[in-house]
């Protein structure tokens, strides 16, 4: 009992500091949507001598670890990107495993005791569904439907998605769309971002990829224009507190920057 | 008070500048401008600066050989993106006016073509200007639009003799009629050209190509050139404004001044593309901040979404 209860005392500080921590942060500006690439999995399993799975097992918990910060600081929206449509080309047990995993986690979602019923987070899934396989896409649409009273935050699972895919199917639909030969002359710019799939959410203000890479990889390039990009070295799993405040000091740094110059233009 | 009329064309001496002499030549340009009236100016007898003929010595093949130490042949990008940031913060520092730093911007653009003719890099895209930057004051996009004018006049002929082939991408509309006949001039004489392409983006944004690629299909569409179902990835790629190349996808995108963003540069094109950010401002990046880049970028391990066996 001992020991139980120092870890719980442990934990309660911890909580408590974060707490404070979050309400200095919460001075400043904060991001409204926070992106992450979920970056170095399979490293991270390679360096510490354990089997291929886990590493996307200790990717898991360090993601809802993440998520439970983002929603105590008062984020509203965080996207992932979970599955490219790319990382089909893989080998297939490994793809194979990332599903059964997946199928998992999704499930896990509607407990009762999951991080969606302790926030009230409302869940999409954004991608080419179709390319997953029977069981997940059912599983996700049980998910999206379930949540979708939720108002308080949101959590945007990227899956089976390029961004390339996501522009093509907007473009598809607005030729498609019969308003554009009736009415209008032409295609314009509103008409591609109201078929976006991400339309449900504001445009990122930080991109978070972790393991050092600094690319985009095919995700929200049509969202990050102006988006702060942040790629700390940690592998995804060894993601933690530190690199989350890190990104938003520099979130409130250049973003008093850019409202200085957005001011001095209209002056 | 510091006169505010865009100075009198003056060419630009090419060798490697010592930042002080620059900034001795421009504040001798400024200071005798100050007496000028706008009628002079106008008639162009504008005040030559130090006038010697801007020129880019021709490539030697031994210079091409020669790629600085650390950096392998084999793992050069083909296509190299810049994001020239940081002109505008360059010039305040230096106590000088915003124009000094975009034509400091040029100089050192200038030097970023020649090393990239030099290594074997064969498509070089810049970011001159994007749609966003219209806001801009009045008077600094009108010397940034004549400058551009400018500077292709004045390098034509070097271009066209170290074989660079130049192509504009970007909204042309708003574009100043003078500016497009110099552009669509520049483009056929140096059409044939094979060394470099120097792809610059003026009046540009990635979502405005996107949405041009976009009503490029829908017309085709609409005249029954095309069905929906059959438009694809490579369907938007061909309709793009970067098809003026056989590269279109840029290995490496570099955007100097420290910004962490990508400011809305070529937004497809960037699926893959490796962003290196330098602290530099572009009037100072030069070879070395160049160097650096293409040594990081060798470093990287490009997997585009499968797995390094």
């Amino acid at each position: 009992m001992g020991g139980g209860g120092v870890s719980q005392l442990l934990e309660q500080i911890h909580m408590l500091s974060r707490r404070c921590l979050f309400r200095v942060l919460s001075m400043g500006p904060l991001p409204i949507h926070l992106a992450f690439i979920m970056d170095g999995n399979r490293r991270f399993a390679k360096k510490r001598g354990l089997e291929d799975g886990s590493g996307h097992k200790a990717g898991f918990s360090a993601l809802m670890t993440m998520l439970q910060y983002c929603y105590e600081l008062g984020v509203k929206y965080v996207t992932i990107y979970a599955f490219s449509i790319d990382n089909f080309r893989r080998k297939p047990e490994e793809v194979q495993s990332l599903m059964d995993l997946m199928l998992v986690k999704i499930k896990s979602l509607l407990d009762k005791e999951s991080i969606v019923h302790q926030y009230g987070i409302r869940v999409y899934f954004i991608g080419n569904l179709g390319l997953l396989n029977k069981q997940v896409r059912a599983a996700a649409e049980e998910v999206m439907k379930a949540t979708a009273e939720n108002s308080r935050v949101v959590l945007l699972v990227c899956v089976a998605y390029n961004s390339t895919d996501e522009i093509l199917q907007a473009v598809k639909r607005s030729c498609a769309d019969k308003d554009v030969e009736r009415e209008r002359e032409r295609v314009r710019l509103v008409d591609i971002e109201e078929n976006m799939q991400m339309s449900v959410a504001p445009e990122p203000d930080i991109l978070i990829r972790s393991s050092g890479e600094t690319r985009l990889s095919n995700f929200l390039l049509w969202q990050t224009g102006h988006c702060q990009l942040f790629s700390p070295d940690a592998l995804w799993p060894e993601i933690g507190l530190r690199h989350l405040v890190w990104a938003i000091l520099n979130f409130q740094r250049s973003h008093s920057y850019l409202e200085k110059k957005k001011k001095k233009k209209q002056l | 008070m510091m006169s505010l009329r865009v100075p009198a064309p003056s060419s630009f001496n090419l060798q490697r500048f010592n930042s002080r002499a620059l900034e001795r030549r421009w504040k001798l340009g400024r200071d005798c401008l100050i007496s000028f009236s706008p009628s002079f100016v106008e008639n162009r007898i504008g005040f030559r600066v130090r006038s010697t003929k801007s020129e880019m010595a021709p490539f030697t093949a031994a210079e091409e050989e020669t790629l600085p130490e650390g950096l392998q042949p084999e793992l050069m990008p083909k296509h190299v993106a810049v994001i020239m940031d940081g002109n505008g913060r360059w010039a305040k520092n230096q106590g000088l006016q915003p124009w000094d730093g975009h034509r400091a911007g040029v100089e050192a653009l200038r030097e970023i073509v020649e090393l990239c003719g030099k290594w074997g890099i064969q498509v070089l895209t810049v970011f001159a200007f994007s749609t966003d930057n219209w806001i801009r004051p009045k008077i600094e996009v009108d010397f940034l639009l004549s400058l551009f004018e400018r500077t292709l006049k004045s390098e034509l002929e070097t271009l066209a003799k170290n074989n660079v082939r130049i192509s504009i991408i970007g909204d042309s509309s708003k574009l100043p009629k003078s500016l497009l006949q110099v552009i669509n001039e520049v483009e056929e004489v140096t059409k044939n050209n094979t060394r470099l392409q120097l792809i610059v983006a003026v009046g540009y944004s990635g979502k405005y190509d996107v949405l041009q690629a976009c009503r490029g299909i829908a017309q085709r569409v609409k005249d029954g050139e095309i069905e929906v179902e059959e438009i694809d990835e490579g369907l938007i790629e061909q309709e793009l404004e970067t098809n003026v190349t056989e590269f279109p996808y840029p290995d490496l995108l570099i955007r100097t001044s420290g910004e962490l963003r990508v400011s809305n540069f070529l937004l497809w094109q960037l699926a893959y593309t490796e962003l290196f950010f330098a602290q530099e401002l572009w009037p100072d990046f030069g070879r070395n901040g160049f160097v650096e880049a293409l040594m990081s970028f060798q470093q990287r391990q490009r997997r585009f979404g499968g797995r390094k066996s």
